[in-house]
């Protein structure tokens, strides 16, 4: 499967939001990724599947450079990120204010939530506004009201993450990430760590989420929701991208032997 | 050991009978509490100072650039490494033999000659080094993905410390810091070395006078106990109160949502 021309059936005046070019990674003398290129343009939901150790966590990753590829390329919105070489052979920012700056347009979403314990919901969401953006207590506080009201859990501001559920928690995670106005949001298996009784409400904000029009790419084991709110999927399988397409085509005719296999055993 | 029975017995009668030993304790008992007060301030400064000469020093020691920990790394294993007293002596006899502290005025005459100020300047050090170490493993022990959840929304490195590092260290070492004020305010007795009427300083000029060294050693004992049982105590709401988000789960839960009361009790029966 050829990995660069993805988009030759998108249209050619719609800018990439999101533009990775030849990412590899690796631990030592295992390649993790194997040179992966993806471009996400206004709007798209980019699903990634496949099995464990795929890669697909450490991609979404290297991404806002939680992980440092050793390869590759990442522009947003035409802005391309400084890499430079370090001593392990791993790409790093040339620039710490540039990384930061990309990583503030860049929302991520954990699989474990990972909110601050010792702070209360409404400061979660208020912490990375003022901090990084300088908003006001005031504005910042209006506008975590607001998107706990679209989460469904402007009750729960004065609460503790340890008083809420995984499900509830992670409707806050996402909520925080929202509050920077991120271009491109990240998904790192959103749902993997939940209950299965949770995990439709977490399901169901990234739904409206995506119906809004959000550019998202959403690492899953969900193949339902993959199937059904996605513009496009991609199937990685040891690294490299076997498949990809609108999910009418990945789902239901696959090219490759791999993804075939991998969906008969996750639908 | 009937005659110590004995012994111990008629101690205890002495007590009773005559006024006396009453009469040394009512005249000692202001110069002790007077001594209680100097071994609060040693403590409680010094339980400041070096917390707050903690923090620095723990954020070098966790520096990947040998530059910055051998400075820290050294400086934790001298005062980890040698007894207190030695410290103290160190500092209160040792600084003098240099003439350029001599020369420095105020400095030395208000400060560093001070019995008071060179054992709270003993303390400090000798605390900051337990307290840094503390924090080191604290900082070390906050969970990495609160940390890369800074990094992902663009939180710099300065204020991942700032607002989520060190405020989640500072919960985690906090019932350990509590413990080595404790431990402290006990090394603190061995201020009276050079010659300083803190409690234990207070109770050996007390006994010097008047002999009574059992009466007066319990007597102390026990205003030690009491200093113990008010900084148990005040560690207990400090750690309640900043920890807040930790026994949030515990309170009563009915209160916030019964629900949430009802799935925590459920996880906890099963």
């Amino acid at each position: 499967m050829n990995s660069n021309n993805h988009h030759t059936d998108t249209q050619p005046t719609t800018s990439a939001t999101l533009e990775v070019k030849d990412l590899h990674k690796r631990y030592g003398q295992i390649e993790v990724l194997k040179g992966i290129s993806l471009t996400a343009r206004d709007g798209d939901v980019i699903s990634i599947i496949g099995s464990s150790g795929s890669g697909k966590s450490t991609f979404l990753r290297c991404l806002n450079l939680l992980e440092n590829p050793s390869k590759g390329s990442i522009t947003l919105r035409g802005e391309s990120l400084d890499l430079v070489s370090n001593s392990k052979g791993e790409l790093e920012a040339r620039k710490r204010h540039q990384l930061e700056r990309m990583r503030a347009r860049i929302g991520f979403v954990f699989q474990n939530f990972n909110l601050w314990p010792h702070m209360t919901i409404l400061d979660n969401i208020m912490l990375a506004p003022t901090l990084v953006k300088g908003a006001s207590k005031k504005d910042s506080k209006e506008r975590a009201m607001q998107l706990l009201e679209k989460v469904g859990l402007a009750d729960k501001a004065k609460y503790y993450p340890g008083n809420l559920s995984g499900g509830q928690q992670q409707r806050i995670a996402i909520a925080r990430t929202l509050a920077m106005d991120p271009e491109v949001l990240l998904f790192d298996e959103p749902t993997s760590a939940l209950d299965p009784e949770l995990v439709n409400e977490v399901l169901g904000v990234m739904q409206g989420l995506a119906e809004e029009g959000r550019t998202m790419l959403i690492v899953t084991h969900e193949m339902r929701f993959a199937r059904d709110v996605s513009s496009q999927v991609m199937f990685l399988h040891q690294g490299k991208v076997e498949e990809f397409g609108p999910p009418s085509q990945v789902f239901t005719n696959p090219t490759s032997e791999r993804c075939r296999e991998f969906l008969s055993s996750h639908l | 050991m009937s005659e110590l029975i004995i012994q111990l017995s008629q101690w205890l009668l002495t007590l009773t009978q005559g006024a006396e030993p009453w009469d040394s304790y009512a005249r000692y008992l202001p110069r002790l509490m007077d001594g209680v007060w100097v071994t609060l301030q040693l403590v409680v400064v010094s339980g400041i100072v070096g917390f707050l000469m903690a923090i620095p020093i723990a954020l070098m020691r966790i520096s990947k650039s040998p530059w910055l920990w051998i400075f820290p790394y050294c400086y934790i294993f001298f005062f980890r490494g040698t007894p207190l007293l030695v410290q103290i002596f160190l500092i209160y006899y040792g600084l003098s033999q240099f003439e350029s502290l001599r020369n420095l005025g105020w400095i030395w005459t208000d400060v560093l000659s001070q019995p008071y100020w060179c054992a709270i300047i003993a303390f400090s050090l000798n605390t900051s080094a337990y307290i840094a170490e503390l924090f080191r493993g604290a900082i070390l022990a906050v969970p990495k993905g609160e940390v890369e959840a800074a990094q992902s929304l663009g939180i710099s490195r300065r204020k991942q410390y700032q607002h989520i590092i060190l405020p989640r260290a500072f919960g985690i070492i906090l019932p350990a810091y509590g413990n080595e004020v404790i431990l402290m305010l006990k090394g603190s007795a061995l201020a009276s070395t050079i010659t300083l009427l803190d409690l234990m300083g207070a109770t050996r000029g007390a006994i010097a006078r008047t002999y009574m060294s059992l009466e007066f050693f319990l007597l102390a004992g026990l205003l030690y106990l009491l200093l113990t049982a008010v900084l148990i105590g005040f560690f207990r709401l400090l750690e309640n109160w900043y920890n807040a988000h930790q026994h949030a789960i515990n309170m009563s839960l009915e209160k916030v949502d019964p629900q949430l009361r009802d799935k925590h009790l459920e996880d906890n029966v099963r």
